[in-house]
Formats: structure tokens, C-alpha cells, sequence
């Protein structure tokens, strides 16, 4: 392997850890925050993509797509928690996936229904269809770099609501004692339907951006969902900076994976995951027992 | 005369088909200190979580102000001036002291800094995760969160339990500077003497019944038979 391949490779993993990231995070916050198992959070990011298609096919721009879509999906998740997910607060984990695994084959067959089984492409932003010399063959697409940026500032967004800001730190104290919070006049139901919903929307804004890179097809988000378990549990659950570092590092596995082992490189990711729990039995962030 | 802060009437509390409340009723005036003793088990607990909307009663009205609350999800009620320092003390192990005091903080008389000069010992633990704390000063994290949601009505569920004598003496002094500044209270702790001391009035609650209700000179005018419903 060349440098400017290794280089290449590199650039491509962080970029896809990048977007894994934005949909693990949401997971890692419904699990941690309102202890909800939501097996539907790959759907979002798939409805994610078909609004990014069918939008930017209607307004010929995934910017607007993009625009548009993201607050149609913080409703959209707002609704799905109001009408679905608010039952399963008091229920165990078997209710929960039995529910949010109805979801998906709703969604999914919703979508079926929408768009039929077709791969859709969806074209990326002309502004940004160029690319990056990386030494004498290797190139880096420009929309690329483009996703990379967006999902750090999100990610330092993130960062910054929930180190430093009062909903910040109120999500973070329901989610180790919500009934404290309520008792002294948070009213916790709200918290909840937001913090869904945001993560919703952040699933989706992560398919929408993925849309040109993967095209756009029904299923689309069940190997996401998979991945993004794991990413949850190598990061600990719960915790969105462990998400962060965890969706890099599978980022990083799986695209090399993919180039030096090619026959098993769907196993790299889960044996990274093993050495992970090896290490540290709760992830890397993970929480203490005591601490939950 | 106006309606008093809080008045629970004919409480009746259930887990599951267990019958724990048989008909508690108690109210509490603006600015009084009503102190709530019982043997463990008894049902303080259950009586605190009921009036506060965490375990809706079956039976029996809860009132704030003369407006009956029950039935209202327990922020409803809490924002209408009523603040829990709860059993086991409910501080949140992944918040920082500051953070404690802005996290639930409503505007009012009671700001950080005034908690913080109620108890000083905080102020030299800002940055400390709540669950590194010693118990004395998750306690004194505890009321200083429900001070500043500024409200009219404390209820403290164990006061001083399992804390240190020196610890104590602090915040059995932080709860008669809140009587003196005309905050209500319901006080529950092991302390007999202590909640005399303290208290404009006292229960006795037995097996989800009030067996005594009165003024300290009325407790103490049948103190034998109070101490005999305390005696383990
Ligand atoms: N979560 C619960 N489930 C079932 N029974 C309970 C629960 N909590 C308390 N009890 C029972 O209710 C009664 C009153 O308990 P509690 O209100 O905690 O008493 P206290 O606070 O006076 O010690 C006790 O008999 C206790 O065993
Ligand atoms: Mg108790």
C-alpha cells in the first residue's frame, strides 16, 4: 500500500465514522436518556435519504433537501415518540425491540410503497462534484470533505449542548435519576420527546448526506442500525463521546478491512468490538455500575 | 382565612394490591414547620410520594393552595412551589456541584450564591462529580438544589440520616435560618429531639394512620405514649 493510499483509506474511514456518528450518537442518547432499545433508528436514516431524493429531485438542490428535511424529521421523530415510543418507557427490552422492530418494517414497507424497490441515485451538489489530488492516482471527492465538516460541527455542536447548556445537563441527569428531575419541575415527558426527536433528525440528516455516496434503496438502514449497535457498545453506552471515538475507530476498521482483508472484512468491525470489551468490559466511556 | 400551602385529605397509596396509606390527612400552613415521625415502614415515604404526584393515590385529594393537584404529573405540582430533598438524597452522580445548582434552578430570593453561603462547604467542591461526594455534602447538594427552585414548601425525607454529628449540627442550623426566612417545611428524620426543637407541629404516622397530630407542647404533654409509637 502506497502512502497516498493509506492516506486515501484513512481519509474515507473517518469520513464514514463521521456519518456513523451522527446516527450513534441519537442511538446512544434514546438508550441512555430514556432507556429505550430503538431498533427503528436505522429507518430514520433511511427516511433520511429518501427526503433527501425526493426533495432534492423536487427543489434540484440537497442543500434545500437538506434544509427542509432535517426540521421535517425533528416533527416526524417528535410524532413517532408521542404516538409510539412514549409507551415504552415503563416496559422492558423485549417490548421495545418488539415495537420499534414493527416500526422498521412499517417504514420499510412504507418506503416500498412510496418509491418501489429501486435503487435511487441521488446526484451530488455540483458546488462540490470536484476532488483532491492525494499524491500521483489518489483523489478525494470534495463532497467528501464536505459530509467530514458537516458531521464534526455537529458533533462540536453536540458537544457543546450537552456539556454546556441547562437542557445539556438536564439530559444528562435523566438519564442516571429522571424522576428527581421531575419532581423538582422538569417536566421530563418534554425532555424525552426531544431528545428523541433530535436524535431522529440527526439519523436522518446522516442518510441525507450519505444519499449521494450510497444512492438510496429500501433496507438501506438495517446495516446501519447493526453497525451503529456496535459502535454504541465499543463507545459505552450512553455516552456520546464514546459514540464519537467509536464510530471513528469503525470508521477507520472497516474501510481498511475492506482493503487488506477483503475475504473477512465484514468481521473486522466485530472482532474490534471484541478487543474493545476485552479491554474495557463497558466500552470505552462507559459508565460504572454505580454511576448509572 | 386563606387555604393552607398543602393539605392531603383521606390519603389512601397502593403498590400494587399492597394497601400502604389508610387515609392520611395533614396540611401545612405558609411558613410552618410540620415534622413527620413514624418508625421505618410506616409510611412517610409513601405519604411524601403520593402528595407529590409520584405514586397517585387511589383515593383522597391532594391540594396546593387550596387547588386540588391530583392527578397532575409531579413537575405540575412541584412548580407550584414545592421542592424534594428526597431518601437517598437524589443527587445525579454525572453532575458537578454547579451544575446541581443550575440544573433544576428557578428564579427567586435563593440564588447559587446565597446556597452557597448557607453552606460554605460546597463552594470548595464546584468542579466534584456528585457521586464523589461524602454524604454530608450530598445532603447539603440536595437542599441547596431545592432551595434554588425557590419554593414555599421543603420536604425533606430524612433530614440528617446517617450523617455525621458535625454535619448535622449544619444542617439542622441551615433548616431553622429557612423557618426564620418563613419557608414552609416537612420535615421527616430519626431525631426526636432535634425535630421538637424545629417543628411547629408533629405527626405520627403508624402503619399508614396518624396516630398523633399536634404542637410540641401537645407531643410533649404525651410524650410517653409518642415514644412508645417511635420505639423500634
Ligand atoms: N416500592 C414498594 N413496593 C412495595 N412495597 C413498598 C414499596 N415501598 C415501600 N413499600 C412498603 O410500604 C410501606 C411503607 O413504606 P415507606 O413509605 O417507605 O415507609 P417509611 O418511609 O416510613 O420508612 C412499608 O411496609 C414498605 O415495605
Ligand atoms: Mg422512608
Amino acid at each position: 500500500m502506497t502512502l497516498s493510499l493509506v492516506a486515501l483509506q484513512l481519509l474515507n474511514g473517518v469520513e464514514q465514522g463521521l456519518l456513523l456518528f451522527l446516527v450513534a450518537s441519537g442511538l446512544t442518547l434514546v438508550f441512555g436518556v430514556l432507556g429505550v432499545l430503538n431498533f427503528a433508528h436505522g429507518s430514520f436514516y433511511m427516511l433520511g435519504a429518501y427526503l433527501a431524493f425526493w426533495l432534492a429531485e423536487r427543489t434540484g438542490s440537497l442543500l434545500f433537501a437538506v434544509l427542509l428535511g432535517v426540521p421535517l424529521m425533528l416533527l416526524f421523530g417528535f410524532l413517532v415518540e408521542r404516538l409510539a415510543v412514549a409507551r415504552l418507557y415503563q416496559r422492558d427490552h423485549l417490548s421495545q425491540v418488539l415495537l420499534t422492530y414493527g416500526l422498521v418494517l412499517l417504514f420499510n414497507e412504507l418506503s416500498r410503497l412510496l418509491f418501489g424497490n429501486d435503487v435511487h441515485p441521488v446526484a451530488t451538489p455540483a458546488l462540490l462534484s470536484g476532488s483532491f489530488k492525494l499524491g500521483e492516482v489518489q483523489s478525494w471527492p470534495a463532497y467528501r470533505l464536505f459530509t467530514s465538516l458537516s458531521c464534526l460541527v455537529i458533533a462540536l455542536l453536540l458537544r457543546y449542548v450537552i456539556l454546556g447548556t441547562r437542557f445539556g445537563m438536564r439530559l444528562r441527569a435523566g438519564a442516571s435519576n429522571a424522576e428527581m428531575l421531575e419532581v423538582l419541575g422538569v417536566d421530563v415527558r418534554k425532555l424525552f420527546a426531544r431528545v428523541f426527536s433530535a436524535g431522529v433528525a440527526l439519523a436522518a440528516l446522516a442518510g441525507m448526506l450519505a444519499a449521494p455516496l450510497t444512492t438510496v434503496y429500501p433496507g438501506m438502514g438495517e446495516s446501519v442500525l447493526v453497525i451503529s449497535f456496535v459502535v454504541v457498545v465499543i463507545g459505552g453506552i450512553g455516552s456520546v463521546r464514546g459514540a464519537f471515538f467509536g464510530a471513528l475507530l469503525v470508521g477507520i476498521a472497516d474501510t481498511f478491512g475492506k482493503v487488506l482483508v477483503p475475504s473477512v472484512s465484514s468481521a473486522v468491525v466485530y472482532a474490534v468490538m471484541a478487543a474493545v470489551l476485552i479491554w474495557r468490559p463497558r466500552g470505552l466511556f462507559g459508565a460504572p455500575a454505580e454511576a448509572r | 382565612m386563606t387555604a393552607p400551602l398543602l393539605e392531603v385529605e383521606d390519603l389512601h397509596a397502593y403498590y400494587g394490591e399492597s394497601h400502604v396509606l389508610h387515609g392520611v390527612s395533614f396540611s401545612i400552613a405558609e411558613g410552618e414547620t410540620l415534622t413527620l415521625m413514624g418508625r421505618n415502614g410506616m409510611g412517610k415515604t409513601t405519604t411524601i410520594r403520593s402528595a407529590l404526584g409520584l405514586l397517585p393515590p387511589r383515593r383522597g385529594v391532594v391540594r396546593v393552595r387550596g387547588h386540588a393537584v391530583t392527578g397532575l404529573r409531579p413537575h405540575s405540582i412541584a412548580q407550584l412551589g414545592i421542592a424534594l430533598v428526597p431518601e437517598g438524597r437524589g443527587i445525579f452522580p454525572t453532575l458537578t456541584v454547579r451544575e446541581h445548582l443550575v440544573v433544576t434552578a428557578r428564579p427567586g430570593r435563593w440564588t447559587a450564591e446565597r446556597t452557597l453561603e448557607l453552606f460554605p462547604r460546597l463552594r470548595e467542591r464546584l468542579g466534584t462529580l456528585g457521586a464523589q461526594l461524602s454524604g454530608g455534602e450530598q445532603q447539603m447538594l440536595s437542599i441547596a438544589r431545592a432551595l434554588l427552585t425557590n419554593p414555599d414548601l421543603v420536604i425533606l425525607d430524612g433530614a440528617t440520616e446517617g450523617l455525621a454529628p458535625l454535619v448535622r449540627q449544619e444542617i439542622w442550623t441551615a433548616l431553622r435560618r429557612l423557618r426564620a426566612e418563613g419557608t414552609a417545611a416537612l420535615v421527616v428524620d430519626k431525631e426526636v429531639k432535634a425535630l421538637l426543637a424545629l417543628g411547629d407541629r408533629h405527626l405520627i404516622l403508624v402503619k399508614g394512620r396518624i396516630a398523633f397530630a399536634g404542637t410540641t407542647p401537645q407531643w410533649r404533654a404525651r410524650a410517653e405514649e409518642n415514644l412508645a409509637l417511635l420505639r423500634a
